[in-house]
């Protein structure tokens, strides 16, 4: 139930905002993030955007697993 | 239509090799404690939306035998108690009420047998919803009727059930109310800390609860029982990496709550998030299937709200809780049992014809065992 998606904000109507999921896009409500930028992802729950998601750091993450695991299989 | 390329999506969240060598390294930590120890490591993944991650990528098979994986109280059909099902039931059988709600209470039995899907079936108006906002626009389009949505759910679900009532209460929809049944995760971690008989070695704590409420918020778990934890996501190597993150913890000795999951979630949380569940609602004791009551662990609406309110409204009295028969989702919800130590578990409790809530809800320990094995 505390499923949450990420997605991309396209527009904005005033609270609400268009997100794209990967091509389906729905209205969902910035109530929330009213921080959110155009072309921000933002993570949706339940119609409602709840957190600004950061690029930067989703690859940084990905960097640290690829360094401690470092895939040596990979080069195969 | 263009795809879009960015790293939330990329598929080294779930990449075989990188989850593979994290196994071995996984394995090698939890030998050299067991052999320092002598102790099975156990911990528990608090949220149901990682109980159905794990599950549902079958990582539970690579992990050394001496480390186990509990789901804990953070389901939220799972932890409402029988009582509070019986209400929700009782307002569904008013006339000229709609019942809106989340997909997973439909199958939910109340203590004489019925469910909302039964008695949907049976002629009364109950309507899943994607969204509460949605509930508001059957509200404004049934204005003879009155419209209940039913909310159950944590601090990720809270503050936006918390603003679709301050949406009601500015645009004056008077034919809307909500359940208010929300619950609080750090006063469940203290309920489970309580219990010496079971001890957790580290927790998984929820990344979507921990977006709103940030990471502050489980000071108390490292300082006052030297427990580790670390916020996680969702992805298969997100939790992994949790994982892997505990027993660095527990090797080093040294408990704090780590961070795994910062491209979401913030130390001081959401702070408009925090700020409407303030508005709106209060803290209040809350009653826990299987574990009963616990002091300042939910969130009712507060005075100025109180209208929206539909316990209140209807006169729904208090209902003793009597548990299914039998029935261990409590002691599973606890990190006590698995689903796999129940006599009813995939005989007479099935998904389709569930005894307990934990295989009715759809993040429920048992269904995610049931579904993926265990």
């Amino acid at each position: 139930m505390c499923l949450a998606v990420p997605g991309k904000i396209i527009s904005f109507k005033k609270n609400i905002a268009q997100v794209d999921f990967n091509g389906t896009r729905r209205d969902i409500s910035i109530d929330l993030v009213p921080e959110a930028k155009k072309n921000d992802y933002v993570l949706v729950h339940a119609g409602f955007a709840i957190s600004v998601l950061s690029d930067k750091e989703a690859m940084e993450t990905l960097n640290i697993f690829k360094e401690i695991y470092s895939i040596k299989e990979d080069k195969k | 239509m263009i795809k879009v390329k960015n790293n939330f999506s990329s598929p080294l969240w779930s990449d075989s090799s990188l989850a593979c060598n994290a196994f071995k390294e996984i394995t090698k930590l939890v030998s050299q404690i067991y052999s320092e120890t002598g102790e099975k490591i156990k911990f528990m993944e608090v949220c149901g939306t990682h109980t159905m991650a794990i599950a549902e990528s079958g990582m539970r098979k690579f992990f050394p035998p001496e480390l186990k994986m509990l789901s804990g109280p953070g389901c939220p059909v799972c932890v409402t108690s029988q009582g509070d099902i019986d209400r929700i039931i009782a307002i569904a059988a008013i006339k000229d009420v709609i019942i809106t709600t989340f997909g997973d209470m439909m199958r939910v039995k109340g203590s004489s047998g019925g469910d909302l899907h039964s008695m949907r079936e049976m002629g009364a108006d109950i309507r899943v919803l994607y969204s509460p906002l949605d509930a508001l626009r059957v509200a404004a389009e049934n204005k003879d009727k009155k419209v209940v949505f039913i909310g159950v759910g944590f601090e990720t679900t809270a503050p936006i059930i918390a603003q679709t009532v301050f949406h009601a209460h500015s645009g004056k929809i008077n034919n809307f109310f909500i359940t208010p049944l929300f619950k609080l995760v750090p006063p469940a971690l203290k309920a489970v800390l309580s219990d010496d008989k079971h001890k957790i070695s580290g927790f998984i704590l929820p990344g979507h609860v921990s977006v709103v409420i940030g990471v502050k918020a489980y000071d108390f778990v490292v300082k006052k029982h030297k427990v580790p934890c670390v916020v996680a996501g969702f992805e298969p190597m997100d939790i992994i990496g949790g994982i892997n993150m505990l027993l660095l913890q527990i090797l080093r000795g040294a408990p704090k709550v780590e961070t795994e999951y910062f491209r979401a979630v913030k130390m001081d949380g959401n702070k408009s998030a925090q700020a409407i569940m303030k508005k709106v609602f209060k803290i209040a004791s809350a009653e826990w299937r299987a574990i009963g009551s616990i002091e300042k662990s939910g969130l009712v609406l507060n005075d100025a709200f109180e209208r929206f309110d539909a316990f209140k409204y209807f006169k729904i009295r208090h209902y003793a809780s009597k548990e299914p028969k039998g029935c261990i989702c409590g002691k599973i919800i606890m990190g006590q049992a698995l689903p796999a130590d129940c006599r009813f578990f995939g005989k007479k409790c099935v998904p389709s014809d569930a005894i307990g809530p934990c295989m009715v809800s759809s993040e429920g320990a048992c269904a995610a065992w049931f579904k993926y094995g265990g």
